[in-house]
């Protein structure tokens, strides 16, 4: 099918089959976003914004190093910095919140809207807006509460992975400006490989809990980190073992399908019964709603 | 920097002490994380502050500001008493060995020969012992009590760790700790790179700090060799480039220095600044220094400079004393100066005790300001409410701005830290009405030049008889410019080794300064720059990065100066037979022919090492200098505090602020007393923001929007604030209010029976800019410069802190 031919593997709300294609082969992509190497020099936060056009509004002091406090829907990419102790010691870590671009993305499984939320073969999971209602439930949906709805249009934001770069072939703006290479970008295995061979060199120096964090609950990542201190993922910013909620799960399975499919033949039955019995009386908005509101989770 | 950038991945230790690249020089703070990535480099940060670097260091230590050379003379004896020094080098390389005076000492503060009514020393006992010849002595075994490597010894010995932690507040475990990584680099085959930026300069003792440093190295055996050096991170694009080409009051380019009054010919000035050599067989490479100057002065003055009229010796201002900014200042708050014209420089905001800025710039009939942005300094006059809170009525100052392009709308090139000179291109054309510098220059010299030739005045020679070779006379070109600090041959030079052989010809660029010529047959505008635009072209426009030697000397990458040299004194890699110390990171070496190597050899090349010569071929000792007398506090370091302190008492002695650093008359009462101002102040950047530029853009001023001063939990808790809080700075020169940020990152340190809370004060806000408007943060820093080069002492001072 034409998704396919698009680089297309998942869309929201929509089932897509595996067309025929011999010309099968593309390496899924990942960042690297390795905290022992970055300074918090939020030059990747800034080429986000030229890059994608993003500005938000000049702020006020809030009493952090973290500006703007929060993603938005003009910030898609926060450094954000946490003072924090280590066996005794000071410690200082800097995080780059963002978009990780999940193989098992919870955004795309919540999301009622067909095409709001695509998964390309090269693992980018990206917001499709013209598709977006504006529904928030990729919100719900995700782990890291990383998508941003915007007030002026009503459609949901955030890391692109730089889709638009990285489809000709060039590595997302933030890499480009990362002076210390904590960002890196290539393929899947690629990094994999370059974060192991970062968590000997840790080790050795004493970080004996550095770690990883390429969470299983959500499939993997195609944005992972290499940690310092990886028993301390919630400090940085990072929930410990993140999945895609029951909810969300339930929402998407054959059952809640099986049920709306019941719910909406139910609702069906009962007008068809409210007529037979009453008339053609006015049916309560409510009654509409209500329906439709049972089969949602 | 003495190595480069990119050498610092060569490191096996790093020591950031005196800056914070991570958070001031992000980009070049890549090589210090490559070379804990790729050499197992450990990284040492000893900070008033837990700063960004800290947060990536191996090992961090805090200290009070102002306090590096108790902390450092600590480092030397610890060296010397652990016995953890490179013998071999410290031996053939430094001037350990080498007898000075027995007259000359030091008592309780202060060396031989200080006359505290003049605040001065008398510096001629604080040289060596000569013999008949006029060579210092030596005493090879280092036995002698009077050779330089006992008297370090003895002048050291009191920086014990008790005192080291009694006057820093650095917690002895710490610094001892960062002793044994110091230490670990004692090893021939290990280095340590040093990296400081304006956290050692900006201090009254900030050159003693770096002679600290430099002692460190040498007794570590770690300069000249890849992955040590002492390096100045440079705080603004292009900085290196001003100092090279002399845009400091008392320079000329090259580091050649302006004439005083007690010069009034070209002999005697020559004569008192061409060194003669204090040890026999040394290449006492400044002997040439005439050449350098009458080369310049044909740069400068071309046919009218002439043998018979001292190449134009007095068309030369004689500087009558140093015009460094403080002095400027000082003579703009007395109404001695009518005009001022600041050319990319912003006073109000970068100066000093902003009143006083601000009482100068009144007292001038004019200002003239060229910047591509508009800065508080154009704006002084106008009010902005509490942040410049003046009555323009009351001013007469006429204000003239000239808008100027960006970097990135000419072309020229930038000399970086690593002494690299890069050409760039021009990115886009300056916008409206801006001009280039070059041109601003230009027109405003012909219109001077049109003044004097009309209306004559006192002396219009210097100004009429300027060469002025440039295609379009009102608009030079950089190419044109850069072409001239290169140099020309005006006459065939022949080759006195290869009789009817010419080392260049006439009208030909000169291929370095080894060809310069001091009968003025050759012009060169920039000794040192010699080399970068050569009969082969421009040699700052390279762009090859092979890197053969793995070790990142790039030799085809721009162009480095000396020669095309990256790593300074390279020559003292190799041990005396000139074998590389470190086989893995061979820089040079004696092929038993001559000097070769994977970087332009910094020696004679044809010197064997059987004849002797030593590698520091910059000094007329041949070897390194422990002991410095040039220095105006003494020929060693010693520890002073700040001149607002919160001590009483220096724990060092009886002297308790530099002895030799000038203060105006009218300053001394603008220094606080602790009693008042109780806690420790310091200035700096964030990586946010460039000094007082990045205001001025979207961006920046979204990622770090509002002035703060950073406040220690036990600082805000006596003063109940809270994080977030209004709170008000003061010192004895005024006031700010800002919000305060309360962290675990500034330290409480306990200071000699006393507990000391450090207050950190970033300096990026004012009133111009798309930022919060915001207190110059210079409104609280106290008058007063570095001993030697009167570098404000923006990084000590004492403040009191209040909720708003």
């Amino acid at each position: 099918m034409a998704l396919e031919t698009q680089d297309i593997r998942a869309r929201s709300a929509t089932t897509v089959e595996s067309a025929p294609n011999a010309r099968s082969f593309r390496p899924e992509v990942a960042k690297l976003i390795d905290l022992s190497r970055c300074i918090g020099c939020k030059a990747c936060q800034a080429a986000c914004m030229e890059w994608n056009d993003l500005r938000e509004e000049v702020g006020t002091f809030q009493g952090t190093y973290t500006n703007p406090l929060n993603l938005s829907d003009q910030s898609w990419t926060v450094m954000k910095f946490n003072e924090t102790e280590v066996d005794g010691s000071l410690a200082w870590f800097i995080f780059k919140d963002g978009c990780l671009h999940c193989a098992d993305p919870g955004c795309l499984k919540a999301c009622p809207a067909p095409g709001a939320v695509v998964r390309y073969a090269n693992g980018i999971v990206d917001f499709q807006q013209d598709n977006c209602i504006g529904c928030g439930y990729c919100i719900t949906g995700c782990p890291f509460d990383i998508p941003r709805i915007r007030k002026e249009d009503g459609r949901v934001y955030k890391c692109t992975l730089c889709s638009d770069r990285v489809s000709v072939g060039l590595e997302p703006a933030c890499i480009k400006s990362c002076p210390t290479q904590a960002l890196t970008f290539g393929s899947q295995d690629e990094m994999k490989e370059l974060a192991a061979h970062r968590l000997v060199d840790l080790r050795e120096r004493g970080l004996s809990k550095a770690a990883i964090y390429d969470p299983p609950g959500v499939g993997g990542t195609h944005v992972f980190f290499v940690l310092p201190h990886g028993d301390r993922s919630e400090t940085y910013g990072l929930p410990r073992d993140p999945s895609v909620g029951p909810v969300v799960t339930f929402w998407r399975s054959g059952v809640a399908r099986a049920l709306g499919v019941a719910a909406m033949f139910g609702v069906l039955v009962a007008g068809v019964l409210h007529y037979m019995r009453y008339g053609p009386l006015e049916v309560p908005d409510e009654a509409d709603g209500k329906s439709g509101k049972e089969a949602q989770p | 920097m003495t190595n480069s950038w990119v050498d610092i991945k060569n490191a096996d230790v790093i020591l950031v002490m005196g800056g914070n690249p991570a958070e001031a020089h992000p980009c070049g703070f890549k090589w210090a994380i490559e070379a804990k990535v790729k050499n197992k480099a450990k990284l040492i940060v000893v900070d008033p502050r837990f700063t960004r670097t800290a947060a990536v260091a191996d090992f961090y230590a805090p200290i009070r500001p102002g306090t590096d050379i108790a902390f450092l003379g600590g480092v030397i004896k610890y060296l010397l008493e652990n016995d953890k020094i490179q013998h071999d080098y410290v031996r053939n390389y430094t001037s350990a060995s080498l007898l000075v005076r027995e007259d000359t000492g030091f008592d309780d503060g202060l060396f031989t020969g200080y006359d505290g009514e003049k605040r001065k020393y008398d510096k001629s006992t604080w040289t060596y012992q000569l013999d008949k010849d006029g060579f210092a002595k030596v005493d090879p075994t280092l036995q002698d009590p009077n050779c330089v490597f006992q008297r370090l010894k003895k002048h050291f010995s009191r920086y014990t760790p008790e005192m080291v932690e009694r006057t820093t507040g650095t917690p002895r475990d710490k610094f001892l700790k960062v002793c044994e990584a110091i230490a670990s680099t004692s090893s021939p085959d290990r280095t340590m790179t040093s990296l400081y930026a304006l956290g050692w300069t900006q201090h009254s003792v900030g050159s003693q700090n770096i002679r600290c440093i430099a002692i460190i190295q040498l007794l570590l055996g770690n300069m000249g060799m890849a992955g040590g050096g002492v390096n100045a991170l440079r705080g603004h694009s292009n900085i290196q480039g001003l100092t090279d080409l002399g845009l400091l009051s008392h320079l000329l380019p090259g580091y050649l220095t302006l004439p005083t009054d007690a010069d009034p010919d070209l002999q005697t000035y020559l004569d008192k600044r061409t060194p003669k050599a204090l040890r026999p067989g040394q290449f006492n490479y400044l002997s040439n220094y005439p050449k350098f100057f009458v080369s310049l002065m044909k740069a400068w003055y071309g046919a009218a400079a002439t043998k018979e009229n001292d190449f134009g010796y007095d068309l030369l201002p004689k500087i009558d004393g140093g015009y460094d900014v403080l002095r400027v200042m000082e003579l703009l708050a007395q109404g001695k100066v009518n005009g001022y014209v600041c050319q990319g420089f912003n006073p109000l905001s970068s100066f000093p005790d902003k009143a006083k800025v601000t009482a100068g710039l009144r007292k001038l009939k004019f200002l003239v300001t060229i910047d591509p942005l508009a800065t508080e300094t154009a704006e002084f006059w106008q009010n902005h409410g509490e942040f410049n809170d003046v009555d323009p009525s009351q001013i007469q100052t006429e204000v003239f701005r000239l808008p100027s392009s960006c970097f990135a709308e000419e072309d020229g090139s930038l000399v970086s830290s690593a002494r690299w000179l890069q050409w760039h291109w021009k990115g886009a054309e300056p916008p409206a009405e801006a001009k280039g510098d070059l041109e601003i220059v230009g027109e405003l010299f012909l219109a001077l030049k049109k003044l004097y030739a009309k209306d004559g005045g006192v002396f219009p020679d210097p100004i009429l008889k300027l060469t002025w070779p440039y295609r379009i006379a009102k608009s030079p070109a950089a190419d044109e410019v850069a072409r001239e600090f290169n140099g020309q041959a005006l006459a065939d030079v022949p080759d006195p080794k290869n009789q009817g052989a010419f080392l260049v010809r006439q009208g030909e660029q000169v291929p370095g300064f080894a060809v310069l010529q001091a009968d003025g047959s050759t012009a060169c505008g920039c000794w040192i720059f010699s080399g970068s635009w050569t009969q082969a072209g421009n040699q700052m426009a390279r762009r090859d990065a092979a890197d053969p030697s793995g070790l990142g000397v790039t030799p085809g990458w721009a162009w480095s100066w000396p020669a095309n040299r990256r790593i300074l004194y390279n020559r003292a890699s190799c041990n005396a037979d000139g074998v590389p110390y470190i086989p893995t990171r061979k820089l040079v070496w004696w092929n038993g022919t001559k000097w070769v190597g994977n970087d332009v050899p910094d020696f004679k090349a044809d010197s064997p090492p059987a004849d002797g010569m030593n590698p520091f071929i910059m000094t007329n000792e041949g070897v390194a200098r422990l002991w410095a007398p040039a220095m105006t506090d003494g020929p060693f370091p010693e520890h002073y505090e700040p001149f607002d302190t919160p001590l009483a008492k220096n724990p060092f002695g009886k002297v308790l602020n530099s002895p030799g650093a000038r203060v105006f008359p009218d300053d001394w009462k603008a220094f606080g007393k602790p009693e008042e101002f109780p806690f420790v102040a310091t200035t700096y950047r964030l990586t946010e923001h460039f000094h007082f530029w990045t205001k001025n853009a979207r961006i920046p001023a979204i990622l770090q929007p509002e002035a703060f001063v950073e406040l220690p939990e036990g600082l805000a808790k006596k003063r109940g604030i809270r994080n977030n809080d209004w709170v008000v700075v003061k010192s004895k020169r005024g006031q700010v209010r800002l919000k305060a940020l309360v962290t675990k990152r500034m330290p409480t340190l306990a200071v000699d029976g006393k507990e000391i809370e450090v207050v950190g004060l970033p300096i990026h806000w004012g009133f111009v800019g798309q930022t919060r408007k915001g207190y110059i943060t210079n409104t609280l820093t106290p008058p007063v410069g570095d001993a030697d080069i009167q570098t404000p002492e923006y990084k000590a001072f004492l403040v009191n802190v209040e909720k708003a």
